[in-house]
């Protein structure tokens, strides 16, 4: 799509405020109902759908492989050993976390601000969240090399006594990633009801009907219920806000709390959840540009909703900017021989390169060119931006990883980190599985929230005359 | 309990969301109480017009949300101190601020359940049953794009009759009787 001209008499320009408008004009309650209805309502699947279900399934089937051999044979087959111990695992648990967190900032923080335009991505923000998520969670769990044992992470009475250690910000991970996941699951479910109950009633065979019945609880749609419904909705949204701020916090603590240089700094936690939301951002992008392509959903998903993650964009990435500089001065300022070591080894040393991808991915190619609404609308352009700062994030983890690690205070131990086929087979598994999952959430369930679109329509007035009769 | 036949209520459709809360707050000004709106999105003011200011789920919130970091806080100090103490680098066993955290995810899980779940109970949700179901033109609307009033047979000014008039004044699209 080519760029937009920006004049006044273009229809998506609302002429009131002169910003795009978060909705195409003309629309009513039920043709919002049906553009959303239609897509799950049908018998008749695309093929596009097959066959990125197909291509998706195979890299769910990749990880599959990966994941066997790896119970087989341990975690040997990756490339981690002294000095680096955590490669690809963390890199790609990090990672994945990250990009749950911009569906948690659509869906709630967004909320709590009243941004009208986040409506029509937020359910779909929010899918990604927890898929990314069952793909972070995955992570420390088949690293721990005996997977099967996995609920020793738990505080559980077992026959052992054995029982976890508070202290250690690795616990506090599984408290952060377990509450993420289960909130996540549970205020994504809980918007949902509405719009279930709608496919159950417009559904016209019979399975879909038992099958959505059954999942939307009876909602009838009831003033009381709808009450409570918003009052559940802004308490999970007030809730899952300090949690998404708390998870990456813990995440970064992981890091910050060893005597490491490169990771014992205070710096870490913000930068961590500035970065997260910017890469996530970036995944809800990579998703929302096909999609509304593929499914004609532009008069939901407007030019304003590309531009304004844009501007979003723009503002995480100086911050996580701010964070890199910051660490590079404190390598300077704390007179640390080693903290400076650390430093000069991640830009100049022999993994050096990789600093320089995430520079140049990061902040180099969106800083500059974020700021022109004109790139911000263009669409192509924007996928690629999208495109770029995803990968630019995945090598910031690799940086704080594995440059931090395989250099450390005694050069006797100093050693190196290639990555093995089953590494990457790991993470472009993962790939798949999250579209695979991704693929079949847009087939089966409403991928944008009916009920909040049908709120920002102008119909959704009253009128002055019902509010003066109103009164007590 | 309610009786579990004959007449549920009657049931008004309207196009507008204003005509809606229009007709619901005189209902409710001419003494109506057992009535209910059905919308397909929130309309706050219709739940104004009805009388329906607030509701309990933030205090169940509240509650769940304090049990919830108690319990884990009791957990960590109960585990930490007496069933399992480890000296983590001459640490006290009691070292509290390391508890915080688990504390504040639990008091965010907990409370969030709360919120979630409280709000289902409090709905009565899941009911998979409503007489309202049995109105021809609910299903087609309630959940699209029309607007609704039942007023309930319980109510003591409930009258087949006079109530389908009294509905009917406010020019809905159809006045309905809605069977159990």
């Amino acid at each position: 799509m080519a760029t937009k001209e920006i004049k006044p008499a273009d229809q998506w320009i609302d002429p009131a405020t002169g910003e795009y408008r978060v909705i195409a004009p003309g629309q009513t309650f039920r043709s919002v109902t049906e553009k959303i209805v239609r897509i799950v309502l049908t018998p008749h699947t695309p093929m596009g759908w097959f066959a990125l279900f197909t291509v998706a399934g195979g890299g769910a089937t990749v990880l599959l492989t990966a994941v066997t051999w790896l119970f087989l044979k341990g975690v040997g087959i990756w490339a981690i050993t002294q000095p680096v111990a955590w490669g690809f695992a963390i890199i790609n648990f990090v990672w994945w976390i990250g990009i749950g967190h911009a569906g948690t900032l659509i869906s709630a923080i967004l909320l709590l601000f009243k941004q009208q335009w986040r409506n029509a991505i937020s359910r779909f923000a929010e899918a990604m969240t927890i898929f990314a998520v069952v793909c972070a969670g995955m992570f420390p769990l088949i690293h721990v090399g005996r997977p099967w044992l996995g609920y020793w992470l738990f505080p559980l009475p077992f026959t052992m006594t054995v029982w976890p250690q508070f202290r250690s910000p690795l616990l506090w991970d599984v408290f952060a990633v377990s509450t993420y996941a289960t909130i996540s699951v549970v205020f994504w479910y809980i918007g949902m009801v509405p719009d279930l109950a709608t496919f159950r009633d417009r559904s016209q065979n019979k399975f879909a009907q038992y099958f959505y019945g059954l999942v939307s609880l009876g909602w009838r749609g009831s003033i009381r219920h709808w009450m409570r419904y918003e009052t559940a909705s802004l308490l999970l949204a007030g809730l899952a806000t300090p949690l998404v701020l708390s998870v990456h916090t813990v995440i970064s603590f992981d890091f910050a709390v060893a005597v490491l240089p490169g990771w014992h700094t205070t710096i870490f936690p913000p930068y961590f959840v500035a970065g997260a939301i910017y890469s996530g951002f970036a995944m809800v992008l990579t998703l929302a540009i096909p999609l509304r392509k593929f499914y004609r959903l532009e008069a939901l998903v407007t030019d304003r909703h590309i531009d304004n993650m844009g501007k979003v964009m723009l503002v995480t990435g100086f911050i996580v900017g701010y964070g890199y500089g910051m660490e590079a001065f404190m390598s300077w300022y704390s007179a640390d021989h080693w903290e400076a070591f650390a430093f000069w080894n991640r830009a100049f040393g022999p993994m050096g390169w990789s600093y320089w991808v995430l520079i140049a991915s990061n902040l180099v190619i969106p800083l500059t060119t974020l700021w022109f609404r004109k790139l911000r609308t263009n669409i192509a352009y924007m996928f690629f931006i999208s495109i770029v700062v995803n990968t630019g994030m995945w090598f910031e983890r690799f940086v704080i990883v594995v440059t931090s690690l395989y250099r450390d205070f005694l050069p006797s131990s100093w050693g190196t980190y290639r990555a093995t086929k089953w590494d990457y087979m790991t993470f472009v598994g993962t790939l798949g599985l999250f579209t695979f999952l991704f693929l079949l959430f847009v087939r089966f369930l409403p991928m944008i929230p009916m009920n909040e679109i049908r709120m920002i329509l102008p119909q959704a007035k009253i009128k002055p005359k019902a509010t003066v009769e109103a009164g007590d | 309990m309610p009786a579990r036949e004959g007449t549920y209520g009657l049931l008004a459709e309207f196009d507008t969301p204003s005509d809606l809360v229009r007709a619901a707050s005189k209902a409710r000004e001419d003494g109506w109480r057992r009535m209910d709106c059905y919308t397909p999105y929130p309309v706050e003011e219709a739940a104004e017009a009805i009388g329906f200011h607030r509701n309990k789920v933030p205090l169940l919130t509240l509650i769940g949300g304090l049990m919830g970091g108690a319990a884990v806080f009791a957990l960590e100090t109960w585990i930490s101190v007496l069933a399992y103490p480890l000296n983590i680098a001459g640490r006290p066993t009691y070292s509290w601020p390391a508890f915080i955290i688990p504390c504040y995810e639990w008091t965010i899980l907990w409370a969030g359940l709360s919120a979630a779940f409280g709000m289902l109970a409090l709905c009565g949700l899941p009911a998979l049953y409503h007489p309202l179901f049995n109105a021809p033109n609910f299903r087609n609307g309630a959940t699209t794009d029309k607007f609704f009033l039942c007023l309930e047979a319980l109510d003591p000014k409930f009258d087949l009759a006079e109530t389908k008039t009294y509905l009917q004044s406010f020019q809905p699209n159809s006045v309905v009787e809605v069977d159990y």
